[in-house]
This record gives structure tokens, C-alpha cells and sequence, in this order.
């Protein structure tokens, strides 16, 4: 079967040891994570996490009730399975010299990106957009040397009225 | 009521009905040993290891249904807990353990006896807890209850520092009424739907098959699935963990499915049109090659947990709940429906399966000259009518314990079916004991086997517990030998027992009576005379014929109806 990218988003509680049991059950039952993003949310007691794995329709359903099984989880979404928005922010570090910063401002302006920090040597840049922008604007940057990367991980939100926090 | 956290976790322990803690004390529990001393409500059970201990609660529950308790110290007394902890975790049987933990200043810093227990534990417990408060030790041990014995049951592990269990520092208690658990979810109830629907497609069955598994038994369900079985006259077969779900004594009962299962459990399995599974999750040791298990069936799925359904074979139709619940509500749905079986097709199967029957996949070539390992499960089952507890180690006196006594009640037969776990037997058998002290409790078991928990023979001295010790003693890991035959072209490597002791003597060394048979005219009399010996523990070294093999057998990666009979009579058989 087709293996598919799945953005799935739990709530869980904020207790001692929640992340790892999660990461211990993508371990323990050969599920990858592409990528994983954790933070609190308005209520104290619970984070929100987003992660992105690749696995087909089968694996996915029985992920979603082994995770749905976890005692720490309060409630389990796919995001993919419907409408929904998803973004990633990327801080990048360039070294940048003269000749080569019109050429970097030309590129922000076109991925409506910003830098937010600047040396002698180096820019830094924020962006946020869907992972296909982020990895397009990455290489975009050709022969620009890339002295540090960070990205978020993929975030997302189902659209209109539903939300994963409607806890019964 | 002001107590010492130590006082906290005991007076937790009799809000919650418990009657005994198995256990072992260290540095890390001595607060809460100190607590328990002189305490005349809860026995204390001293194992002589941790697995014991944890085997023994693992028993207690399997047996009587209520939560096994265990206390251990920290480092090596939890991680000696792993094994014991990992096998009810895979058979879903309810346990609390409670595992003392450095003070919480050395948290982190490599103490002396320190181990990250919830680290190590998680993959194999329901769920666990590191207590970080005194305040909050009571609220701990309600969730842990409710955690382990509802849904799918499960151990669950509570990890406590010591400097919390201080007897100088006491806090007011109250056993809370209730708890939060808001993220854990209880089983769903399923829609009359459903139910209704559920009813219609086993009416409609022309070649109907009822499977069943350990969460009859754990869903205290049998009488709800003997009563449904009976009303619909179909054929039953049950799991290595679901034997005495369904009486086996009965009619429609066609023995265990499964890698040893009987000819015919098995070949109904292959050709039936609607499969009924209950309580049971499809283990690749029942299904066999999954892409040719009951290539023409509709299956219907009853389970408490929802990830069990379609996780191994994809199902037609599911009802998640508590088996017992749901078996009740199609008891009913299908009574106005019953008209509507297909008598003379029923009667047609089961003529089909009559035939099956006739392959008399369960005999052996008898001997009056060696015992046969068989002979000896049947004579046991004829001197106690089938009324004792049986537990049992991993192997191939499992599989015929599990084949030739014919259990007719539910939580009388206890073994490791999920993690395979050699070692169980004796000290499961004694937590079968201690809840019931006046029913006949047997372990069938392996001269390998055995010698994994041996010490055990020490705690049943102390509490004077008279179990019954069946060793078949074939001199051979049997069914490591018996893979090696089939698979490595008879390379019998590391399967061949040297050295073994002298079981008899071992068992009065440590105060017992044991008994060693040899001869096949001597077997009856002989295990009648060990039954006979009601408050002793008896162990008989039963010498067995060596190469005796476990029959049928559908070797991995092969269907149901590809069976291997025994050489009875013809060749090795290919059904
Ligand atoms: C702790 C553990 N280690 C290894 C195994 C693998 N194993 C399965 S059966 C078996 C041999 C058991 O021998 P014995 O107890 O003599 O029983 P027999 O098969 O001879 O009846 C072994 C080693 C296991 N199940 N459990
Ligand atoms: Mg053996």
C-alpha cells in the first residue's frame, strides 16, 4: 500500500513522561517521525503536539487508536484527513558578503520572508509557509553558504468551527 | 486522619479490598516493610525473587480476577520485575506494583540502587507513575486501580521515593471518592445498530464459526457466549488463552485453534463463511499465513479495545465494549432472528466437521514401555475430573496441558500465552493458591522450565502451599528439539538438557516430597498417590518419552488447513 504524509495533532497531558511514552510507542511499533513539534496550550494542564509521519491508509488507523489508546492522550486528530492549514517557520543563517545580498533581499522579498538579523558577515532570516516553500526557499539559495538551519516542524489546524480541544 | 506517606499507601492498599502483597523488601521500601509490620489485615507473601514475586501476583489475578499487588525495591528489584511485568502486560491481566525509588534529591544523580523504573517499564506496563508528592500519593494509587482493571486490563506501576514514605512527616488522608482521568477513555457502548446488524449476519451464516480468546475470560463473559453458542447451535473453538470460555467437554466445542490446535478447530476455521470472534486479537500463532486465514469468511469482532480490531486481519463488522455487555445485548437481538438459520446448511457443517472429527487428531502411539507425555495430561485429568487449577511454563507440556485437559470453567487454566514466558508455572501456581486454598492447583511443567523460577520452592515451604508439581521430564528444551527436527535437520543445538538435577531430591531438600516416575504401569497409582497428598507440595519428575512431538502443527507461513498430523500409524501427514 501507498505510503501518504499524515499531519496528526494530539492533546495531551502535561505530565512527567507523556513525550516519551508517545516517542516510545512510534518506536515500539516501527512508525516513523519525520517530524515533531511540543508546546503548551491556553490550558496548563495540556500541550499540543503536531507530527508528521509517511505510512499507508492501514498503519495510520490502527497508529491513530494506538495513540488514542495512551493514558496521557486526550484526544488524537489526522489532519490530512480533511481540510485543514498547516505551517512551518525556518530561521536560516547565511554568510552572506557584499556582492551577495542583493541577490538574498531579492529572494526574501519574493518568498515574503524577512531577515531579522544582521552582521558584517551574516544574515539571518525568518519565513514561514507550507514545508514546500520552506524547502523551495532553502534551495533557492544556490551557491549561498548556509551556516545554520532551524525549522519548527510542521504545524497545522483544521479549518472552520472544529477544534481538537472540544474535550467531552 | 494524619499518616505518614508510608501509612498512606497501605491504608490505599485495604480501601481497595487488597488481601495480599507479594513482595520483597530493600533499602527503598523498608519505610513502607516498617509501616506493613505486624499489619493483620494484608499478608505479605515473601518470593524468593522479584519475578516470582511478580509471577505469583500475575496468578493470583489470572485466577480470582482482582488486581495482583506487588512491592519491590528500587534498581535491581524493579528491573528484576521486567519479565513478570511484560508477561501480564501481553495476556492484559490486572496488577498494581509498587517499586520503592531513591529520594527524590538523588533523582538523576546515579545513586545506589537507583533505575529510571517508569523509563524501563513503559513499553510493558498500561500505564506508570512517579509520585513527586505525599499529597498526591492517594489520588495515584485511585487512578492506578481504575487504570489496571478496566478496558483492557493491564499492570500499572507506581514508582515512589522513599523520602516521601518517611514515617516523621505525616499529612491528612483521605481516600479520594473519585478521580479525573479525563484522557482515559472508557469503553464505548455500541449502538443497537449495530447489535442488530451484528445479529443478522450470524443468522444468516451457512457455515458459521465461533472463535474465542482470553478476553471471555479476563470480560468474565462465558456464561453470556455459552448461552449465545448453545442457542445458535454453532461450533466453538477457543484460544490458548480462551480455554475454558466455553466448556470443553461440550458437543460443539471443537478443541483449541491455532499453530497445535486440533484438525478440526482448524479446518473449520479455513472454510467458514461467517467467523464470530470474541475477545480474541488474531495472534500470528492462531492465524497462521494471515493472507489465507478464512479466505471466504465475513468476520464479526467483539473486543474492549478498540485497537485490537483490524489490526492483524481486516474485519467486516466490529462492536467495541465490554464483551460480557455486548455477547448480553445479541443474546437477545438474535432470539426474534433465530428462525431465519439455514437448518439443513447448519446440518450440512456440521456433518463436514463430524468428519473432520473422525481424523482423531489427538491420538498417540501408546506405550507400555516409556510414558508418553499425553498419557500423563490424561491420567491427571481423569484423577482430578478436570476440577483443578492448571498453570504451566512455556513449551511443549504446555501445548499438552493445554490439548488433553479439558477445561470446562473459566480461569482454570494459566499460562503464558502471550510472552511465552519460561518460569510462570511454579510461581503463578502460587498465586492461584493463596486465592484459593482449598482447590487442587497444578503445574504442569518442563525439567528446563522449572529450574527458571526453582527458588520459588521456598516460598511454598513457608506458606505451606501444596501444589502439585507435574514435571515431564523429557531431558530436552522439547520444543526448541522439536523445531530443530522440522526446521534444522535434527541439529539439536544448546536443546539437550545436561546436568540435570535430581528433581526428587532437590524437593525435599527444600522441605518437600517428591516423587519420580518412570515406568508407564506406575503412572496412575503413583500421580493418584502425590493427589492424595492433600497439604503437601509434591513434585513428580515424570521420566517421558524424549522425542515425543507436539501434533498437529501448521508450521509458520502456512494455513490452516495445512496441517501436520501426528505419525500415527501412516507418515508425518500433510492434511
Ligand atoms: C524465558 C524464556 N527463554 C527462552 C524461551 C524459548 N523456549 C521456548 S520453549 C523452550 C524449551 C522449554 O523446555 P522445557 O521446559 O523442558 O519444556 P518441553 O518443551 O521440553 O516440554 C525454550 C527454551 C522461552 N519461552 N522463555
Ligand atoms: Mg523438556
Amino acid at each position: 500500500m501507498d505510503e501518504k504524509r499524515h499531519i496528526i495533532s494530539l492533546l495531551v497531558e502535561n505530565e512527567f513522561g507523556s513525550l516519551s511514552r508517545i516517542a516510545g510507542l512510534f518506536s515500539a511499533r516501527g512508525y516513523n517521525i519525520h517530524c515533531l513539534n511540543v508546546a503548551p496550550t491556553n490550558d496548563v494542564s495540556i500541550s499540543r503536539m503536531t507530527l508528521v509521519t509517511f505510512c499507508n491508509d492501514q498503519k495510520i488507523k490502527q497508529l491513530a487508536k494506538q495513540l488514542d489508546k495512551l493514558v496521557d492522550v486526550v484526544n488524537v486528530k489526522d489532519l490530512t484527513e480533511e481540510t485543514h492549514i498547516e505551517r512551518e517557520m525556518l530561521l536560516l543563517k547565511l554568510k552572506c558578503n557584499k556582492n551577495q545580498r542583493d541577490e538574498v533581499k531579492r529572494l526574501v522579498d519574493i518568498f515574503r520572508a524577512r531577515i531579522i538579523d544582521v552582521t558584517d558577515t551574516t544574515y539571518t532570516i525568518e519565513l514561514t509557509g507550507v514545508t514546500e516553500k520552506i524547502l523551495a526557499f532553502i534551495e533557492s539559495m544556490g551557491k549561498i553558504k548556509i551556516i545554520e538551519m532551524v525549522r519548527s516542524g510542521t504545524l497545522g489546524i483544521s479549518r472552520g468551527i472544529d477544534s481538537l480541544e472540544n474535550i467531552k | 486522619m494524619k499518616l505518614s506517606g508510608s501509612q498512606i499507601i497501605i491504608e490505599c492498599l485495604k480501601k481497595e479490598g487488597v488481601e495480599f502483597i507479594f513482595g520483597y523488601p530493600g533499602g527503598a521500601v523498608l519505610h513502607i516493610y516498617d509501616a506493613l509490620f505486624g499489619d493483620k489485615k494484608i499478608k505479605h507473601v515473601l518470593t524468593r525473587h522479584e519475578q516470582g514475586a511478580t509471577h505469583a501476583a500475575d496468578g493470583y489475578a489470572r485466577a480470582c480476577g482482582k488486581p495482583g499487588v506487588v512491592l519491590v525495591t528500587s534498581g535491581p528489584g524493579i528491573t528484576n520485575c521486567v519479565t513478570g511485568l511484560a508477561t501480564a502486560h501481553m495476556d492484559s491481566v490486572p496488577m498494581i506494583i509498587i517499586s520503592g525509588q531513591v529520594s527524590r534529591e538523588y533523582v538523576g544523580s546515579d545513586a545506589f540502587q537507583e533505575a529510571d523504573a517508569t523509563g524501563i517499564t513503559r513499553p510493558v506496563t498500561k500505564h506508570n507513575f512517579l509520585v513527586d508528592s505525599r499529597e498526591s500519593i492517594a489520588e495515584v494509587f485511585k487512578k492506578a486501580f481504575i487504570i489496571a482493571t478496566t478496558g483492557r486490563p493491564g499492570p500499572v506501576l507506581i514508582d515512589i521515593p522513599k523520602d516521601l514514605t518517611d514515617p516523621k512527616t505525616k499529612i491528612n488522608f483521605e481516600y479520594p471518592k473519585k478521580v479525573k482521568l479525563r484522557s482515559y477513555k472508557a469503553p464505548i457502548s455500541e449502538s443497537k445498530l449495530k447489535i442488530e446488524e451484528a445479529a443478522k449476519l450470524l443468522v444468516s451464516a451457512k457455515k458459521p464459526m465461533v472463535y474465542s480468546g482470553g478476553g471471555v475470560i479476563l470480560g468474565n463473559a462465558h456464561k453470556e457466549l455459552t448461552t449465545l453458542v448453545k442457542t445458535l447451535g454453532y461450533p466453538v473453538t477457543n484460544t490458548l488463552m480462551g480455554l475454558g470460555g466455553y466448556p470443553a467437554t461440550d458437543n460443539q466445542f471443537l478443541g483449541m485453534l491455532g499453530m497445535h490446535g486440533t484438525y478440526e478447530a482448524n479446518m473449520a476455521m479455513h472454510d467458514c463463511d461467517i467467523l464470530f470472534a470474541v475477545g480474541a486479537r488474531f495472534d500470528d500463532r492462531v492465524t497462521g499465513d494471515t493472507s489465507k486465514f478464512c479466505p471466504s469468511a465475513k468476520i464479526i469482532h467483539i473486543d474492549v479495545d478498540p485497537s485490537s480490531i483490524s489490526k492483524i486481519i481486516e474485519v467486516d463488522l466490529s462492536l467495541v465494549g465490554e464483551t460480557s455487555n455486548i455477547l448480553k445485548d445479541l443474546n437477545k437481538a438474535v432470539k426474534p432472528h433465530l428462525k431465519k438459520i439455514n437448518k439443513s446448511a447448519l446440518k450440512k457443517w456440521w456433518t463436514q466437521i463430524d468428519k473432520w472429527r473422525t481424523k482423531k487428531c489427538l491420538s498417540y502411539k501408546k506405550s507400555n514401555k516409556i510414558i508418553k507425555p499425553q498419557s500423563v495430561i490424561e491420567t491427571l485429568y481423569d484423577i482430578t475430573k478436570g476440577n483443578s487449577y492448571v498453570t504451566s511454563d512455556v513449551g511443549q507440556h504446555q501445548m499438552w496441558a493445554a490439548q488433553y485437559y479439558k477445561f470446562d470453567k473459566p480461569n482454570r487454566w494459566i499460562n503464558s500465552g502471550g510472552l511465552g514466558t519460561m518460569g510462570f508455572g511454579l510461581p503463578s501456581a502460587m498465586g492461584v493458591q493463596l486465592a484459593y486454598p482449598k482447590s487442587e492447583v497444578i503445574c504442569v511443567t518442563g525439567e528446563a522450565s522449572i529450574l527458571m523460577c526453582i527458588q520459588e520452592l521456598a516460598t511454598c515451604l513457608q506458606y505451606r502451599l501444596p501444589i502439585k508439581i507435574i514435571n515431564l521430564n523429557n531431558r530436552y528444551m522439547g520444543m526448541v528439539r522439536q523445531w530443530q527436527e522440522f526446521f534444522y535437520e535434527g541439529r539439536y543445538a544448546m536443546s539437550y538438557m545436561e546436568a540435570i538435577p535430581d528433581f526428587a531430591q532437590l524437593a525435599s531438600s527444600f522441605g518437600h516430597v517428591g516423587m519420580k516416575i518412570e515406568k508407564p504401569s506406575e503412572l496412575k497409582t503413583k500421580l493418584q498417590e502425590a493427589m492424595d497428598l492433600k497439604d503437601r507440595l509434591v513434585f513428580v519428575d515424570v521420566i517421558t518419552d524424549q522425542e515425543e512431538n507436539v501434533y498437529p502443527m501448521i508450521k509458520s507461513g502456512q494455513a490452516h488447513n495445512e496441517m501436520h498430523l501426528s505419525p500415527t500409524g501412516k507418515d508425518t501427514e500433510l492434511a
